[in-house]
């Protein structure tokens, strides 16, 4: 069945193909009486019997006898009475959505509360991550903090040093803004080798929202703070490992760096920091401190843990550069992604994400022979600053291998490079800030493979 | 909020409209009665960061003797008895020579053949160890150690590299005669433009400059390199974690679910029967977890544990006064269906 399918090259049929001649029979007997359940199993028990191919079910698109059962049968939710209102007061995704899920990469860390969990960004449409999908980073466990007794403290070089309830906060003028926020470690696995078979492992340290709080000027100006000449800003968390970064004053001064407490309409998950949590637009998700307790503002760099022995870059030359912050710009192709497979030859929407720290992106090309040559792709709108942007581009799939690649250009005019050109520069023993081109290998069996090329 | 300043919504409405412009406005408002003072106390309760040029830091000392015992009551399971372990994390202590102490470089960074990277081989600042310990260590009781504790351990994590005597006690007031001997004080760079602002005398220009070619641009792939084959399935079945619906589905890198569900012996419990609950319009009124007009098929579960029968002839004869004043009419659905509902709510309605 579809084994022998796999090894002469074809693409995938229709999911008849899959059942012997008694499958069928049986099948389209029961689709007689309107077991649409039993369509399902049958379905299912096929495909299970096939360790090669897919447990899911393309549909049928070709009528038989009288037409399409699925047209033909009036099903349960035609005939029936539905779900009442409010069945859920906070909804949930369908059922049949239960795949997209954030994951761990087996082995990448020995414990559940230092860990990480990637967005299913291959299953994502738009910009905009769902809240409960939003990749996961904790260094030593999440909590969920009241927000009645959880405090913002602001001291350092000022004039007074001020403390601010929740509510104070959220009775300031708010602004709202779309930003990303990457890992600095993400695609850090594929630095040196391919090493992570899909996109939610190679790029899901990456998701998107909508964020909404006070710009932390509002609050630096407040506390009478000494902003001129040169400054730093200490970003602290209350959880237990007490997260610090130095922020740069730059961003602050510009108002783009904002204590947060909002995500895509409703308050912070606790994951990502309820009540509270710092976003600091461009720069890598470490910096957006969680659970943001205390801002200090000084006059030097602050030198914590995570801007000077993690989160640093090793040079071939045995230094390392500390205080990255910046996501330079980078892209990827979602969909077709690493660990999927084509349903059939013809035509396609390539489409996929591209962001870039340093502004908004400007131009994005996709090549579907690994990088000869190059077409340029649609942009979707938004194309906002420090935000995803979702790109697509037609293309006809003939059957034959391709490999797609996507290239992304931001506002500064910065390219993103490839391996090729960021290994020359940087070595392969970095782990953070890899923002090469990523490749992806469209087998003449329809199986899409997370390659690299030399 | 009816005496609300007009002027405070102008500011909301700026704010609101016009993004990164609006902090910029004048603030005519002052935003009256939010935020206070903080105290003295409070501040040092929480002001507890120590920078490169030990500000911040705390009095006090600690032994490399009593950091030993600390260490093993409270740091060796995770790290190793000798700060080496690789474990949990990642190791402290390993990599660095005499030769780095008089330097300021491990040398071994530039050794691509030189398995990993310890702490001491990449910190750069003492204070980074020590601010670190004091705010995050140990792990599961992160705030615990006192000053003079944490003094002691981090004496002893730079014993076991080789920085300080056998008999060195870490102070306050020693602490930056440490910092000058520290292996990899002089392997940090701050020369590159990946820190946004100006204030670390950043490089202007990032360091990889990439051209946007567009035909004909590199020669054909001479090599392609993907995960091997026995790496396919380290991320478990792909089929999983790929929508059922859309232009293409997940690769099957593992047994898939169905079929390990069609192997199960058949004394396993029933899954949830969707389909007989909706044919039968059960969950019009019922909910999986919550009552509706009806009570919740996991509250019914609990209710009559292991009771098949007496579930079969509520739901077949109907019910009332049970649950509460509203009556559930005798049901005429079919025996099977009847049966494996019953059989479900009777096996504790799970999932």
């Amino acid at each position: 069945m579809s084994g022998s399918i796999q090894q002469t090259g074809q693409v995938r049929k229709a999911p008849e193909n899959f059942l012997d001649a008694q499958g069928v029979r049986a099948v389209f007997a029961e689709a007689g009486k309107g077991r649409r359940d039993f369509i399902r199993n049958a379905f299912a028990a096929a495909v299970a019997g096939t360790a090669a191919t897919s447990s899911a079910l393309a549909q049928t698109r070709t009528a038989v006898g009288d037409g399409d059962p699925a047209i033909l049968n009036l099903p349960a939710h035609s005939t029936g009475l539905g779900q009442p209102v409010v069945t859920d007061g906070y909804g949930k995704p369908s059922k049949y959505e239960a795949n997209v899920q954030r994951r761990q990469s087996p082995g990448l860390t020995p414990t559940a509360q230092a860990s990480v969990s990637f967005a299913p960004l291959q299953s994502l449409f738009g910009i905009v991550t769902p809240s409960g999908l939003h990749f996961e980073r904790h260094h030593q466990g999440w909590w969920d903090i009241d927000p009645s007794k959880h405090r913002l403290m602001v001291n350092g070089m000022m004039k007074t040093p001020k403390v601010f309830t929740l509510d104070e906060l959220m009775r300031l003028p708010s602004v709202s803004r779309f930003h990303f926020i990457e890992c600095g470690a993400n695609t850090g696995m594929e630095w040196g080798n391919v090493a992570v078979p899909t996109a939610q492992y190679t790029h899901g340290m990456l998701s998107c929202s909508e964020f909404t709080g006070v710009p932390l000027i509002t609050l630096l100006e407040m506390a009478g703070a000494d902003l001129k000449g040169e400054r730093f800003v200490l970003a602290e968390g209350a959880d237990g490992s007490s997260m610090t970064r130095t922020i740069p004053m730059s961003l602050i001064r510009s108002g783009e760096v904002l204590v947060a407490y909002g995500q895509n309409g409703e308050m912070l998950r606790p994951e990502q920091g309820y009540p509270l949590r710092l976003v600091v637009p461009g720069v890598q998700g470490v910096s957006w401190v969680k659970y943001l307790r205390r801002i200090e503002l000084g006059d030097q760099p602050y030198g914590a843990k995570d801007e000077t022995v993690h989160y640093v870059d090793l040079m071939p030359d045995g230094q390392h550069r500390q205080y990255t912050s910046i996501q330079e710009c980078k892209s990827v192709v979602t969909t077709p992604s690493g660990g999927q497979m084509l349903l059939d030859k013809g035509f396609y929407n390539i489409t996929g994400l591209a962001w870039s720290g340093r502004g908004s992106v400007k131009r994005v090309d996709v090549s579907v022979d690994g990088g000869r040559n190059w077409r340029t792709a649609r942009l979707e709108s938004p194309v906002l600053s420090k935000c995803l942007t979702r790109f697509n581009i037609d293309w006809v799939w003939d059957g034959t291998p391709a490999i797609i690649q996507s290239r992304a250009m931001d506002d500064t005019g910065y390219v993103q490079p490839s391996y090729k050109q960021l290994r020359a520069v940087r070595g392969t023993r970095s782990i953070y800030h890899n923002n090469a081109i990523q490749s992806w290998q469209v087998q003449a069996n329809g199986e899409v493979a997370n390659v690299q090329l030399s | 909020m009816s005496s609300f300043p007009k002027r405070t919504l102008l500011v909301l409405a700026l704010a609101c409209g016009v993004g990164a412009a609006a902090w910029a406005q004048p603030k005519t408002a002052g935003y009256a009665g939010i935020g206070r003072d903080a105290t003295p106390k409070e501040v040092a309760a929480w002001d507890i960061d120590v920078r490169p040029d030990f500000k911040g830091l705390p009095p006090g000392s600690g032994s490399v003797t009593r950091g030993q015992d600390l260490w093993e009551g409270k740091c060796a399971s995770c790290h190793g008895v000798f700060g080496e372990s690789n474990q949990v994390f990642s190791p402290i202590v390993g990599g660095t020579t005499a030769e780095d102490i008089k330097s300021g470089h491990v040398a071994r960074l530039k050794d691509p053949a030189f398995p990993g990277r310890t702490t001491l081989m990449k910190v750069t600042s003492l204070s980074t160890v020590w601010d670190y310990v004091y705010r995050a260590m140990p792990w599961n009781q992160p705030k615990s150690l006192t000053p003079d504790d944490v003094y002691a351990v981090t004496a002893y994590m730079l014993n076991l590299g080789g920085i300080v005597p056998d008999d060195f006690t870490l102070s306050d007031k020693n602490i930056r005669e440490v910092q000058a001997r520290m292996p990899n004080r002089n392997g940090g760079t701050t020369a590159h433009a990946m820190w946004p602002g100006n204030e670390l005398g950043r490089a202007a220009k990032p360091d990889v400059s990439a051209v946007a070619c567009m035909r004909d641009c590199v020669p054909a792939a001479s090599s392609v390199t993907q995960l091997p084959p026995h790496a396919r399935g380290s991320h478990g079945n792909l089929a999983d974690q790929n929508r059922l619906v859309g232009a293409q589905r997940g690769i099957a890198t593992a047994a898939p679910a169905a079929a390990v569900k069609t192997s199960a012996p058949a004394a396993a419990a029933p899954k949830v029967p969707v389909a007989l609950l909706e044919k039968n319009s059960c969950t019009a009124c019922h909910g999986m977890t919550q009552k509706l007009v009806g009570p919740a098929f996991s509250d019914i579960a609990k209710k009559y544990p292991g009771q098949t029968d007496h579930l079969l002839q509520k739901i077949k004869a109907g019910s009332t006064g049970v649950w509460g004043a509203i009556p559930m009419p005798p049901q005429t659905l079919g025996d099977d269906d009847a049966k494996a509902i019953a059989r479900w709510l009777a096996d504790s309605a799970g999932p």
